[in-house]
């Protein structure tokens, strides 16, 4: 490699990683800034937490409420997702299925990821009126499990083919019954790969937003997106609580990027390409 | 003598039923998936299909449907807003798919060939797709904002007045656009990077001994390898762009007047701002079959190109 070229690559590849890190660098250093730092439009200020202080401790705000109905939809969500996804995918990717039945499981859950989810807006909303779980943790945690099968079956699949037929056989000479094969000899050997879904799914029922809007209207069952949209439709912007809700909704992704890299990756092009 | 014979039978048949969940253990492990599938997307599509014919309210509480046949076919002729939503909601996907394949294959091109710091150039480029799609609408509002936003700002300091960005009828798609590309060009670039890097170097180092440059060796031997990889990319990612809701909700709200109004956001509005709920299953319906024809076009052209390779 030539000397001026390896330069002029990492500049221009530097230059790619300042433009996404710029805009979340900008959105924290506004949430430490108070209102007359904000808009006086110098680059000088003095730092403070009071945007947080504003938006955990003030009674305004209900962002600990909202986090809170964020944890529980997410953790309910990934149980759920992982459970049943688990034992599906590991009946189509270790027993033999006729091709119709595989082919259809997969083609029918390659269809809920890739339609617009406002398709299942309306029918939701009826679904979780009628049985009286609307504005509650329950009814977002319905329509994120369904959003989030498709990639948790795809990842658990593509784990459960990579652990070794051998010891599985091994087991059941032993006695093993399936289940038991299962619990016990396949899910601890996929424990890494199941990790990385669940957190993966967790990150993605944090992240999601037009299902936790329309099925939720007070902080009783409202996400911390729901929350930081509701700030965007009031009359007098408060621009520094506003930077600091969007950058503490962002810390779970900051924090995954650094401990599950390689895994994020085979989520996001996975279920890409193989379909 | 009684208790004993029914402990026996009882044993008899627990082991009976368990040697029959065991046999039958791919068929039970496979159905709460079945399961979740029917009652979570089939009977919902069944209700789109009731709805989209109904009138739909609340009466204390309680939902009552009524049967109006195709009257909702007859308010989406004289409505319009939905040809400004679909030609809008086309733009967009055209030009942003466009835009993020373009950088997103030429970064993944870059990082394959830089050595050194290749795994923080993939760390920073992912995190975009991580952040609550909310929190990057947020983050642009406040840099687009007229009075305190840092690109004003930024201009400002250039000598330039900066627009209105998003409250501006002729900027408003444009900057959710913008908002697009920096969110979703480093999915191309994950997908394009697997690609390249499966990619034969021996061939190129033939190809080079033969006096190719580096720009032939992309043309003739890399870009033919990558097409299928761009192909099966840009078409999954065309679908995926028609969900767009989240920024453009936060952003414009659709507007100013009907300039960045999509089809996921207007349908959101008919229901839930306009309250008409059989209508906006009526668009939610036909939004499905034609999403739908696009997915069973993606799986074809993939199978097709997985087959070719």
């Amino acid at each position: 490699m030539k000397k001026p070229g390896t330069w002029l690559l990492h500049g221009v590849l530097m230059l790619f990683a300042l433009i996404i890190l710029a805009p979340v660098v900008y959105t924290f250093l506004t949430s430490l800034k108070l209102f007359r730092d904000i808009i006086s439009g110098s680059w000088a200020f003095d730092p403070t937490w009071r945007n947080y202080e504003q938006l955990f401790m003030s009674n305004r705000n209900s962002f600990v409420d909202l986090t809170r109905n964020s944890l529980v939809v997410g953790g309910l969500t990934l149980a759920v997702v992982i459970a049943v996804a688990a034992l599906g995918a590991y009946s189509l990717s270790r027993f033999k299925w006729r091709r119709a039945i595989s082919g259809l499981v997969m083609a029918w859950l390659l269809f809920v990821n890739m339609l617009p989810p406002i398709i299942f807006v309306g029918p939701f909303y009826l679904i979780a009126r009628t049985l009286d779980i609307y504005d509650t943790p329950l009814a977002i945690v319905m329509a994120h499990s369904i959003l989030n099968l498709p990639l948790a079956f795809w990842m658990l699949h593509s784990f459960f083919a990579d652990v070794p037929v051998e010891l599985e056989e091994a087991a059941a000479i032993d006695g093993c019954s399936r289940l038991q094969t299962f619990l016990r000899i396949v899910l601890p050997i996929a424990r890494p790969g199941i990790a990385a879904t669940a957190v993966l799914v967790f990150v993605f029922s944090w992240k999601e937003f037009l299902f936790a809007l329309t099925l939720s209207s007070t902080p009783a069952a409202m996400t911390i997106p729901v929350g930081i949209a509701g700030f965007a439709q009031e009359y007098n912007i408060r621009y520094g609580e506003m930077a600091a809700a969007a950058f503490f909704a962002t810390i779970p992704a900051l924090i995954l990027v650094f401990i599950a890299q390689k895994h994020i990756v085979k989520g996001m092009t996975l279920g890409a390409l193989k379909g | 003598m009684m208790a004993t014979s029914a402990v026996d039978m009882t044993r008899q048949q627990r082991w009976r039923l368990s040697t029959f969940l065991d046999a039958n253990f791919q068929y039970w492990a496979l159905a709460p998936i079945l399961i979740f599938l029917a009652v979570l997307t089939l009977y919902p599509v069944g209700q789109l299909l009731r709805m989209s014919v109904s009138d739909l309210a609340f009466v204390k509480g309680k939902l009552e449907w009524t049967y109006v046949g195709l009257d909702h076919f007859q308010t989406l002729r004289n409505d319009p807003v939905v040809p400004d939503a679909l030609k809008n909601t086309l733009l967009f996907v055209v030009v942003v798919v466009c835009v993020e394949a373009v950088l997103g294959l030429l970064l993944a091109i870059l990082v394959s060939r830089a050595r050194r710091f290749a795994w923080f150039y993939r760390s920073v480029y992912m995190i975009p797709l991580l952040i609550p799609p909310i929190a990057i609408g947020t983050i642009w509002r406040l840099m687009y904002d007229y009075n305190y936003g840092i690109i004003n700002q930024i201009l400002f300091e250039l000598g330039l007045t900066g627009p209105l960005w998003t409250a501006n009828p002729d900027l408003a798609l444009v900057s959710v656009m913008i908002v697009d590309v920096w969110h979703w060009t480093s999915f191309l670039f994950l997908i394009m990077l697997a690609g390249v890097e499966s990619l034969p170097y021996e061939l190129s180092e033939a190809a080079r001994v033969d006096g190719a440059n580096e720009v032939q060796v992309y043309r003739h031997i890399f870009f033919p390898l990558l097409r299928p990889t761009i192909i099966v990319a840009l078409m999954l990612r065309t679908i995926l762009a028609f969900k767009v809701f989240d920024q453009i909700f936060l952003l414009t709200g659709g507007g100013p007047g009907t300039s960045s109004e999509v089809i996921s956001l207007y349908i959101y509005k008919v229901y839930f701002v306009q309250t008409r709920l059989g209508y906006g299953a009526l668009l939610a319906l036909l939004t499905a079959v034609i999403m739908s024809v696009f997915v069973v076009f993606y799986q074809w052209l993939n199978n097709y190109v997985n087959r070719q390779r």
